[in-house]
């Protein structure tokens, strides 16, 4: 059976659609069926990550609505071929998104990949709600700042009581995903340290991945940034943590491209 | 039967006095029981007519909404309830008769064939009220064995709080009595919010925005600096404040 993960935040501009992006590129390069869902309709920006924004024919409203079938909507990646994007729509508004048509387009999605990726708006609202709806993993993305972490914070409440599994007795799995981060900056106390955030929020880190132009390049390349450049260090984190969401055993470490900061080595392991 | 009397020199005496009332215990569902009562009440008409009626609610998972209901239907019926035992303070509303505490039981009363029995069913009743003390009732408790995350609330006015994990920035906890966190309250907690100035709180490491006792209440800036980021414990002295380092 198929793993739903939501990628969510609550916080916009934390880099949700990013490592989307990433986790999903490396999911398939590790030769998973994957498939990435865009949830923010009416500001959609998955497409551009993935550099697939001049293939959109039909979307996730389209399919919701039953005037296209999934695969018309489906759009396979030129780079990895295991790889698929669900696309959202940028002119219809989220009340497009009803929930039987949600249900009914992730159960299929089930029965088609192994993992199924759900890039969740910002927001605790309706678009945020269906996104987590079917998720049974969740990864949190959270940059090192109080307001981000606060937001984090609710969003776990919300995923462990708005989605089907927590509405059936059930426990969602939470990861958390700690982007942008700079140990430079947390050392100097300009940033909140990991293990304050771990602190707060007590759910597993999933990853630590370092602030880095390289982020931006690949974006605006529309390329994922695991594609882009494997050797960057975002995009060795993101491959770490897209190892450790497959149940392997990954040490944790800030991946760096600075010579000399190699050696910060945190010898915690991901739950 | 007067049970006690306050000793005072000139000014307004107060003094204790307990009566009989008698105790409605309705069961559910409501419809059917109410039917059983109008059967009581057309064999013995008159019977509520000037009584004090407790209305006992121990047990039944009511809502605010269906307890209205209720005593709407009781009122229909002549029916004058003074005061609600049993009932948790969430489900008592504004306007309805109070709560009533510390009842000692008595004996059944008959339900009369006719009107005119009831002075000795009331003799009887009173004989037998031997002041055989109900034991005493047991302090309500709830226990969240999870982080309070931020924007979530935990509302308890029937009693203690006890949370096995932190109260996040934007989180509330409200409770009748104490509030026990077995880690950092960073949000806000309000204990003895029923009106209970021995309520305390307690909890592993203060980072609070808000804590409160009985109402009297101090945000994140009025805190003794002293007491940021340790184990605190909060009570009310008088109609102070106080906070004090555990441990020390």
């Amino acid at each position: 059976m198929a793993e739903v993960l939501v990628v969510t935040s609550g916080k916009g501009g934390v880099g949700k659609t990013t490592s989307t992006a990433a986790l999903g590129a490396a999911l398939a390069q590790a030769g998973q069926r994957v498939v990435v869902v865009d949830f923010d309709v009416g500001l959609r920006n998955l497409d551009l990550v993935m550099g697939a924004e001049r293939r959109v024919v039909y979307d996730l409203i389209n399919v919701v609505q039953g005037d296209a079938n999934l695969n018309q909507a489906l759009i396979r990646d030129k780079r990895v071929d295991t790889l698929c994007l669900l696309p959202a729509s940028q002119t219809r508004d989220k009340d497009n998104l009803t929930q039987d048509g949600v249900d009914r387009v992730m159960d299929q999605l089930r029965g088609m990949f192994d993992w199924v990726i759900c890039d969740s708006p910002a927001g605790i609202e309706r678009g945020a709600t269906l996104a987590m709806r079917h998720a049974n993993v969740a990864v949190v993305v959270t940059n090192p700042e109080v307001s981000s972490v606060r937001d984090s914070d609710r969003i776990i409440g919300l995923l462990d009581s708005k989605t089907l599994r927590a509405e059936s007795g059930g426990r969602i799995e939470k990861h958390l995903l700690l982007t942008r981060y700079d140990t430079v900056r947390a050392e100097r106390g300009d940033m909140l340290k990991v293990d304050d955030v771990l602190e707060i929020l007590s759910i597993p880190l999933l990853g630590i991945v370092p602030e880095s132009p390289e982020v931006l390049r690949a974006s605006n390349l529309g390329t994922p940034v695991t594609l882009s450049d494997a050797t960057s260090a975002p995009a060795r984190a993101y491959s770490d943590a897209a190892r450790r969401l497959m149940g392997q055993a990954v040490p944790m470490n800030v991946p760096s491209d600075k010579k000399g900061l190699l050696g910060k080595f945190f010898s915690r392991r991901a739950a | 039967m007067m049970t006690e009397t306050l000793p005072s020199r000139k000014a307004v005496r107060l003094r204790g006095r307990s009566f009989l009332a008698l105790v409605l215990s309705p069961e559910l569902p409501f419809r059917d029981w109410l039917a059983q009562l109008d059967d009581l009440a057309r064999r013995s008409t008159g019977f509520f007519l000037g009584r004090p009626i407790v209305l006992d609610v121990a047990g039944l998972a009511i809502t605010r909404e269906q307890l209205a209901d209720l005593l709407a239907e009781l009122t229909k019926r002549n029916v004058r309830v003074m005061g609600i035992e049993g009932a948790l303070p969430s489900i008592l509303g504004p306007g309805m008769p109070p709560e009533m505490k510390g009842g000692r039981a008595a004996a059944d009363i008959e339900a009369p064939d006719t009107a005119d029995m009831a002075p000795a069913a009331k003799a009887q009743a009173e004989s037998a009220t031997a002041a055989r003390f109900a034991p005493p009732p047991v302090a309500a408790s709830l226990v969240i064995d999870q982080p309070v995350r931020s924007g979530q609330s935990i509302i308890f006015p029937e009693g203690d709080v006890t949370v096995l994990g932190s109260v996040a920035s934007g989180a509330e906890v409200i409770a009748g009595g104490s509030i026990h966190i077995y880690g950092a309250l960073r949000g806000r907690a309000l204990a003895g919010s029923a009106g209970n100035p021995s309520a305390r709180i307690f909890c592993r490491k203060l980072e609070a925005e808000l804590i409160a006792i009985d109402g009297l209440y101090k945000t994140a800036e009025d805190l003794d600096p002293k007491t940021l980021g340790q184990p605190v414990h909060v009570w009310l002295d008088d109609t102070v404040l106080k906070t004090a380092v555990l441990g020390n």
